[in-house]
Formats: C-alpha cells, sequence, structure tokens
C-alpha cells in the first residue's frame, strides 16, 4: 500500500493530538501548533486529493488489524479529500482572521482552551468526512455538538450561554432521533459499517422485507441531521449562537459545523441507503417543502433584523434551506448542486462574518445599522470584504453564489416535477437575499460626516487582512473556476456508490 | 477480684463504652461534632425584595396574556406543533417496532457472522476473555477513542463554564469560611466511615480497571468507581485536604499522559493494522491479569481519564475551582 | 400488529423515548429539560439492550473455554451502549453547567424568563 494512503488517518489522529496537547502548553505555543496543525493537515488533503484524482477511485482503510465487516475503517474518494481540503482552508482563514477579537472577547486564561476545541471540532470534522462506520460517526457527532457548544459560550456574557443552551437543546433532540434511527439501521441490516449495509438495504428493499422500519429510519436519519443543521423550523437557536458568538466561532460555527451534519447526511444517502431506495421514499419530498420554507422565511426574517451579525446569522437559514432544497430535489445534478453550495456558501458565510466583526469594531463596537452608516470608509478592507460577500450571496455572476444558483436552477428545470416551486422560490428568494444585503452594502458606502478619512491602516492587522484577501480570492475561484470543481463533486459522488 | 479488671481498666475497654453509650449516658456526638447550626449565605432583605420584584415583573411580563397576544398565539401554536409531532412521532415509532425482528431470537439479522467471529475467535484474536471489552477495545477501538475525546471535550467545555480564577488572600480566606456551606464538617460518622470506605472504594475501582479483559467492567466502569471514592474522600474531609491530594496540575498531567499514551498506542496499531505489519505485541495467556495487549494499557488510560474527569465534574460543580 | 407484544420490551422503550423527547422539547424548566434528555438516551440503550438479546444465553464472557455462538449473547449492542452511556454523560455535565450559569446570573430556571431578562439587558 502507497504510503500516501495514511494521510486521512494521520489528519484524524494530527489534530486529535494537537487536542490533546494543548493545555499543557502555553497559550502562544497553543495558538502556533493550532495553526500549525490546521496547515499540515490542509497540506495532507491537497496530497491525497491529487493523489486521488490520478488514480481515479477511492478506497477504504482499515484501522487496525481487522478487515470488514469485523473492523472499523475509514474510506477516502476525491470529494471527501476535496472537503478535508476545503474546511482546513475555512478554518484556518477564519481563525486567522478573527485572532484579534479573541484577545479581547476570551478571558486570558481560557484562550488555551478554545485552541483545544477548535483541534477537536477539526478531527470530529475529518472524522465525519471520512468515516465509513455509521456508529463512529454518530460519536464525532457528539464530540461535534460539543465543541461546538464550547465556541459558543466561550465568550462568557449572558447572551451566548443562553444561545449556547438553547443550541445544545435542539442538537441534543437531533442526536436523539439520529440515535435512534441508526440503532434501528442496525437491527436492520447486522452491520455497522456504510459498504455492507449498502449491500444489506440493498438485499431488504429488493426482496421487500422491513420496508416499514426502513422507511421510519430514513425519517429518523434525515430530521435527526437536518435538526442539527438548523433547517428551517429548528433554526430558533441560530441568530444568537451565530450573532453573539466571537468572530472566528461564528465563521466556523455558520461555514462548518452544520456542513458538517450536512455532508453525513450526503453520505449515509449514498452510502447506506443507496440514491434510489432514498430517493423512492417520499422524505425527500418533505425536506423539499422545509428547505422551500426556509429559503422565505429565513430571508424575510433577515430584512427584519437591525443588526448586521443576526442578520447574516438568518440569511444561513436561508442558505441550509437551499442545499436541502438541492437534496429534497431527488436527482444527481440537483445533489452536485447541493455540495457545491455547500462550498460557496461556506466560503461566503465565513467571510461575511469575519468582515463584520471589522465593520463593528470601527463603529464603536455597536452592530446597529444606524451606527454603521459609512463603516465601508472606515475600514475599506472590511467593507470590500463585505460587499463582495454580499455580491456572492445575491448571485452575482464572477462570485461563488452565482454558480450555486446557476446550477440549482439547471437542476429544478430538468426535474418536471419540482421545476416551478422551485424556480418560483429561488426567484423570490434572491430578491429577498437582494433587498437586505445591498441595503446593507448601500448603508455602508453613505457617507455621514463630510471630512470622513479611513482610520484604519493595514499595519498592525496583516493577518486580518490577509484572511479578508484569502476568503475573496476564494470567493472568486469558486465562482470564476467553477467547472472543475463541479466536474470533481460529481466524480466523489460517483465514487460513494 | 484477681481475674477481674479494675475499675480503671474495664472503663478503658470497648465494651464498657459501648454499654455507656447505649444507656444514653454519654454522647459520642460532644465535641465531636461541630454542632453550630450552619448559617446560610447572609443577603440583605432589600436585595431580596428587589430579587423578588424583579423575577415577578419578569413573570408577569412573560405570562402577560392580555398584552402579548401575537406572542402568546405563536406560543400556543409551537406547543401544539410540538405536541403533534411527539404523538406523531410516539404512533410511528410503536408501528415500526411491530415490525422489527422479534426479540429474544437468535435468528435475526444482527446475529450474523460479525457476531459470531466475535465470539468465535475474539478469544484468540484480542486476548480478552470479556468479549465485549475485546469488541469496544480492539475491533471498534475507534469508538472508544472517539468517545474518551468526548469526555476530554466535556471537561473542557465545562472548564470553561466554571472554573473561576483564584482569587487573592482576602477572598481565598474568606471562600475557605463559605466551604462549610458546601458540605457537612468534621462530621464524626461521615469521616469515620470514609476512612473505611475510600480505600475499599479506590481498591475496587482499581480492580475492575486491571480485570477489565477478564471480568465485566473495564475502563469506564472502574474510572468511575474511582472517582466516586474520591469524591466521597472530599465530602468527609473537606476542601483543603481534598487539594492536597488532588490539584489542578495532577488532573492536567493525568490526563494528558493518559489521553497520550491512549493516542499513541492506538494510532500504531491502527498503523500497523492498516499497513499489514505485524504487531509485535504479545497477547498473553488468556486469563491472566497480564494478557491481552494493548487492551490491559488502554482500559487503565481510560480508567485514569474518567476519574480524573469525574472528580473533576464534581469539584467544578461545587465551586468552580481545584 | 405484528411482532409488537412480542416486542414490548422496544415498545416500552420507544415510549420512554417519546417521553424523553417530549420533556426536552416542551419543558420550560432547565433540570426537567436535562431529566428529559436522560430519559431519551437511557430508553435507546434499553432499546439497544433489547437487541442484543438472545433467550436462554449467557452473557459474553468466555466461561470454561466454551466459545461456540449457541452460548452468548450478541455483544454489539452492549459495546454500542456502553460508547452511548458516556457520551450522555458528558452532554449532561454540560448542560448541567450550563444550567449552574445561567441561574448564578439571573436566578431563575426559565428560558422564557432568561430570554426576557436578556432583552432588559440589552447587551
Amino acid at each position: 500500500m502507497e504510503f500516501i494512503r495514511n494521510f486521512p488517518f494521520f489528519s484524524i489522529m494530527l489534530s486529535m493530538f494537537g487536542g490533546i496537547v494543548s493545555p499543557v502548553l502555553p497559550e502562544r505555543a497553543a495558538k502556533w501548533v493550532n495553526r500549525a496543525i490546521i496547515t499540515v493537515v490542509g497540506a495532507l488533503s491537497l496530497a491525497l486529493l491529487l493523489y486521488l484524482l490520478e488514480t481515479g477511485e477511492s478506497y477504504v482503510y482499515m484501522m487496525g488489524h481487522f478487515p470488514a465487516p469485523w473492523g472499523n475503517e475509514i474510506r477516502a474518494g476525491v470529494l471527501e479529500a476535496g472537503m478535508a481540503l476545503f474546511f482546513c482552508i475555512i478554518m484556518l482563514l477564519s481563525m486567522l482572521g478573527g485572532a484579534h477579537k479573541l484577545l479581547t472577547e476570551v478571558a486570558a486564561e481560557k484562550q488555551n482552551l478554545y485552541y483545544i476545541l477548535v483541534n477537536l471540532l477539526l478531527s470530529s470534522l475529518l472524522a465525519l468526512v471520512y468515516t465509513n462506520d455509521i456508529f463512529t460517526a454518530y460519536v464525532f457527532v457528539e464530540i461535534n455538538t460539543i465543541t461546538a457548544c464550547g465556541l459558543i459560550m466561550i465568550r462568557e456574557t449572558g447572551r451566548t450561554i443562553e444561545a449556547a443552551v438553547r443550541y445544545m437543546i435542539m442538537s441534543l433532540l437531533g442526536s436523539g432521533l439520529l440515535l435512534l434511527g441508526l440503532c434501528v439501521l442496525y437491527d436492520l441490516t447486522g452491520h455497522l459499517l456504510m459498504s455492507n449495509m449498502r449491500e444489506q438495504v440493498a438485499y431488504l428493499a429488493a426482496n421487500d422485507l422491513y420496508a416499514m422500519p426502513l422507511l421510519v429510519t430514513i425519517g429518523l436519519i434525515s430530521s435527526g441531521l437536518a435538526i442539527k443543521s438548523a433547517l428551517f423550523p429548528f433554526h430558533a437557536w441560530l441568530p444568537d449562537a451565530y450573532g453573539y458568538s466571537t468572530a472566528s466561532s461564528a465563521a466556523m460555527l455558520s461555514s462548518l459545523v452544520s456542513k458538517g451534519y450536512i455532508f453525513l447526511l450526503v453520505k449515509l444517502i449514498y452510502r447506506v441507503y443507496g440514491f434510489e431506495v432514498f430517493h423512492d421514499s417520499h422524505i425527500v419530498n418533505v425536506l423539499f417543502v422545509f428547505g422551500l420554507m426556509g429559503m422565505i422565511f429565513g430571508s424575510l426574517s433577515a430584512i427584519r433584523e437591525n443588526d448586521i451579525r443576526r442578520m447574516v446569522a438568518f440569511s444561513s437559514v436561508a442558505q441550509i434551506g437551499y442545499i436541502f432544497m438541492g437534496i429534497g430535489m431527488g436527482t444527481q445534478v440537483a445533489m452536485v448542486a447541493g455540495v457545491f453550495h455547500i462550498l460557496s456558501h461556506a466560503a461566503t458565510k465565513s467571510l461575511l462574518f469575519i468582515s463584520a466583526a471589522g465593520l463593528t469594531d470601527v463603529s464603536g463596537g455597536s452592530r446597529r445599522f444606524e451606527d454603521l452608516t459609512g463603516a465601508g470608509y472606515r475600514d475599506p478592507w472590511a467593507g470590500a470584504a463585505f460587499t463582495a460577500g454580499a455580491l456572492s450571496m445575491v448571485g452575482v455572476p464572477l462570485f461563488s453564489g452565482f454558480i450555486s444558483k446557476l446550477l440549482f436552477a439547471q437542476a429544478a428545470v430538468q426535474n418536471s416535477g419540482k421545476m416551478l416551486p422551485a424556480l418560483i422560490v429561488l426567484g423570490i428568494s434572491t430578491i429577498l437575499n437582494a433587498v437586505y444585503f445591498m441595503k446593507t452594502v448601500i448603508r455602508l458606502y453613505t457617507r455621514v460626516g463630510a471630512a470622513e478619512k479611513s482610520g484604519r491602516q493595514f499595519a498592525g492587522r496583516k493577518l486580518y487582512v490577509a484572511a479578508l484577501i484569502g476568503f475573496m480570492i476564494l470567493n472568486v475561484v469558486l465562482g470564476v473556476n467553477s467547472q472543475p470543481i463541479v466536474d470533481m463533486i460529481g466524480q466523489g459522488l460517483g465514487m460513494f456508490a | 477480684m484477681s481475674k477481674l479488671k479494675s475499675r480503671e481498666e474495664y472503663e478503658k475497654t470497648g465494651s464498657f463504652r459501648f454499654w455507656r453509650w447505649l444507656d444514653g449516658r454519654r454522647d459520642p456526638y460532644v465535641g465531636q461534632v461541630e454542632m453550630k447550626p450552619q448559617t446560610p449565605v447572609e443577603t440583605p432583605e432589600l436585595t431580596i425584595r428587589e430579587r423578588l420584584r424583579d423575577s415577578q415583573a419578569v413573570r408577569d411580563k412573560v405570562y402577560d396574556i392580555e398584552n402579548n397576544k401575537s406572542l402568546n398565539f405563536f406560543h400556543r401554536v409551537y406547543v401544539l406543533a410540538a405536541i403533534v409531532y411527539c404523538v406523531g412521532l410516539a404512533v410511528i415509532l410503536l408501528a415500526m417496532v411491530a415490525y422489527l425482528p422479534p426479540t429474544g431470537e437468535a435468528d435475526r439479522p444482527v446475529n450474523n457472522e460479525v457476531s459470531a467471529r466475535y465470539i468465535e475467535s475474539g478469544l484468540q484474536e484480542t486476548g480478552a476473555v470479556n468479549i465485549v471489552t475485546g469488541m469496544i477495545l480492539d475491533y471498534r477501538a475507534f469508538d472508544t477513542f472517539g468517545e474518551s475525546n468526548v469526555l476530554f471535550a466535556a471537561t473542557t467545555t465545562v472548564l470553561i463554564l466554571l472554573h473561576r480564577k483564584k482569587k487573592n488572600q482576602d477572598g481565598r480566606v474568606e471562600e475557605l469560611e463559605n466551604d462549610r456551606l458546601l458540605e457537612p464538617k468534621r462530621d464524626a460518622i461521615l469521616q469515620g466511615s470514609a476512612t473505611v470506605l475510600v480505600p475499599i472504594i479506590i481498591l475496587f475501582g482499581i480492580y475492575v480497571i486491571l480485570n477489565g479483559h477478564l471480568s465485566p467492567g473495564g475502563g469506564f466502569s472502574g474510572g468511575a468507581v474511582i472517582g466516586a471514592g474520591l469524591i466521597l474522600y472530599l465530602s468527609a474531609f473537606g476542601f483543603e485536604r481534598a487539594e492536597k491530594l488532588f490539584t489542578e496540575k495532577l488532573y492536567k498531567t493525568v490526563s494528558f499522559a493518559a489521553l497520550t499514551t491512549y493516542c499513541l498506542a492506538k494510532s500504531y496499531s491502527f498503523f500497523t493494522g492498516a499497513n499489514h505489519l505485524e504487531s509485535h505485541i504479545p497477547l498473553g495467556t488468556p486469563g491472566a491479569i497480564l494478557s491481552s495487549g494493548l487492551i490491559f494499557v488502554l482500559n487503565i488510560c481510560v480508567g485514569m481519564v474518567v476519574a480524573c474527569t469525574m472528580y473533576t465534574f464534581y469539584v467544578m460543580f461545587r465551586k468552580g475551582d481545584f | 400488529m405484528g411482532n409488537l407484544f412480542a416486542n414490548y420490551g422496544e415498545a416500552v422503550a420507544m415510549i420512554l423515548f417519546v417521553i424523553g423527547f417530549a420533556n426536552l422539547l416542551l419543558h420550560k424548566n432547565l433540570i426537567k429539560k436535562i431529566i428529559g434528555l436522560n430519559i431519551m438516551d437511557s430508553a435507546i440503550y434499553l432499546f439497544l439492550a433489547q437487541k442484543g438479546y438472545i433467550a436462554g444465553r449467557g452473557v459474553p464472557i468466555v466461561t470454561d473455554g466454551v466459545q461456540s455462538v449457541e452460548a452468548y449473547i450478541n455483544p454489539i449492542p452492549s459495546g454500542l451502549v456502553l460508547t452511548g452511556i458516556v457520551v450522555s454523560v458528558s452532554v449532561s455535565a454540560l448542560m448541567l453547567s450550563l444550567t449552574i450559569r445561567l441561574y448564578r446570573r439571573y436566578h431563575t430556571l426559565d428560558l422564557d424568563e432568561i430570554s426576557t431578562l436578556l432583552k432588559k439587558e440589552g447587551v
């Protein structure tokens, strides 16, 4: 076996080890260890991605001395490696961009703990991406939940702790449903490894055995993961959690944590149920309807909001609606669009959160729109970055959001039954997006005083500006160079089957 | 008189004390227990009133039916939807149970080649007599590693929430004064039974951990038992003495050492397994204490982590400082 | 009705699950929510334990060198329960410490009241 095949295992263990080491290190060292680990894991994922593109096929990696179905496995394909690489990039940029806020918003003696949580979050995301075993997936879902809760409440204000409680309650409901679904599924198939379950599920479906419990498990697992990733009616915790936590936490929560669950759902759909079985159940229609509702109601709440961070958070509700609409459409093309939207939303939303932090900094710490007037002049870099993010969210060509809307529209046209509602809601949601994002951008560039000069200089904020530039480049790359990425997603989803 | 003890000698024997105690002539508590009733934290009456008024105001606002009509409506819709959802869930789940394979029968999908191999060759392949331990620490060890990290992550979050910085000297004295509110101080019965029980409990915990691969139990259960012993010690003898035994530094060292060992040992085993290399770890004679290779080491590591975690949870909930 | 009566253990587990779920969802009091969470998790472990049970077989610890499938119950669900219990302990500890923090600050366990107090603070 080639040595490069060990890389997924190395990435998971390395990030976990980083979490274990961090409490005994001094703060500065913990910070650099964290950055180094994210970079190294990103490099490993990149190498793996190139290798997999070259060989063109996925492989499974035994975790231990025992082969399937007895041992535990992880599995790597193009999509997994690409996701891992992408998650690392987003995480690194979020950490760099939020570093200065972290110093002021988190108590000095608790900074170490923040890096533990980030390392563990990375390891759990990697494990969710790579795992081939449903119970391992459940354990790492819980690590993901706990660390995300820690990231929310580490800025110890009343708001964040209340938000963390609400987040935990919703998450635990979701975990309960997910675990029950997985247990019933284990009862029906007798396996815990996805590949073996797949064979068994195909056998059951072909012989029409246990059809009703199988349908219920699909429902339990998809509703559990949908609740955890804040699909529309279950989003009550989201605005406070994203709106009041420290900047890098908000960026990571919105772009990584919820996406990890959605990726797991996609993986379960392909690797456990098989696309056909999942599609034949009517759960897809439920997801589709809730996705559509999320797209509209999320945007409506965002329009009414008078707080820039909460507005961006509500926009996340709408964007998660887009992804579930893609999954719910039930065609391969729509699935590719949904996965691409995971990438594009992650790149854009973290950019918006990080730049919003900079904009509030120059407005006396206030996040109200009236105080933010003209903030684009006071902090040109953050203003430009927010504008880029807003344009991407609205779906202006050259940015990533345009491509994902285009893909969704194409997918909708090919699906005769769901074309009309999907296209109509897509149109309405785009208009609503434009209303609240353009309103914000116009406000940012409205001059209030006559002699307003850019008070914040480049010097002293090199990391912040570098992170913003990195995010903007990422967005434009996704927008301009989309075809290879879309092909890669298609190839990766093909490898799932 | 020669065989009988003198009065002074007799008074020193246990039976004399026992009878005297039975007659009620002497109360063993006198002078042994701090009889002073524990005074609760004194809050000025004004503050209490203010707080009561505040909470009443809040309650009025929250449950104000007249002025919160729209909010109230949404709340009702939410509750109604939730109830409908729960009832629907119950019906669906019960209907599903009716279609599940029957309990207790051997001929079910779960009893397939996977469990058969665990039972039939688990002893030879893992060296563990306890098949469940062999399964969770060898066949499916990645789950268990994740699980220790769940505990680690939870401890980290609890530390974030409840850990307070050590106060300056004056504050420290005040805290020690308040300590008696948190647990009985110098309670003869508690201290006496703790003296007997704590070593037994901790020894039993160690036994459970060391025999994890031979009998029911293992790192998690044994660690929880040891944690309970430590908590009993803290409750009986107070914080000052427990602090000499268990400090934040010790917690950090132990959990770091245990988790690192776990991580490295498992990495080695995963790496050799995946690359089809010989692991060179002797499995020993099944049934002996020193057997079953890494499982023995891992059980000890898990036990240490769990014991520290349980104790830390207690200390944090108690007052937020080691 | 199928196997509903044969599977009465699972049926009980499902009813408990929904009770816990409803508690976690509907109660305003945080402590009761946490109790609901624990009921829900325990119900799942009860369900799993039922899955491993085979009538007339012993615990999966090799005794007297007997290593035949006919002698022991299925060990896998037991292992899953062990893992699950640790997860639920961790989550309960986290929830309880969040509750302690909120109570210290707002002197109430009612989430709605806490939200109102937060709005009053107007952070």
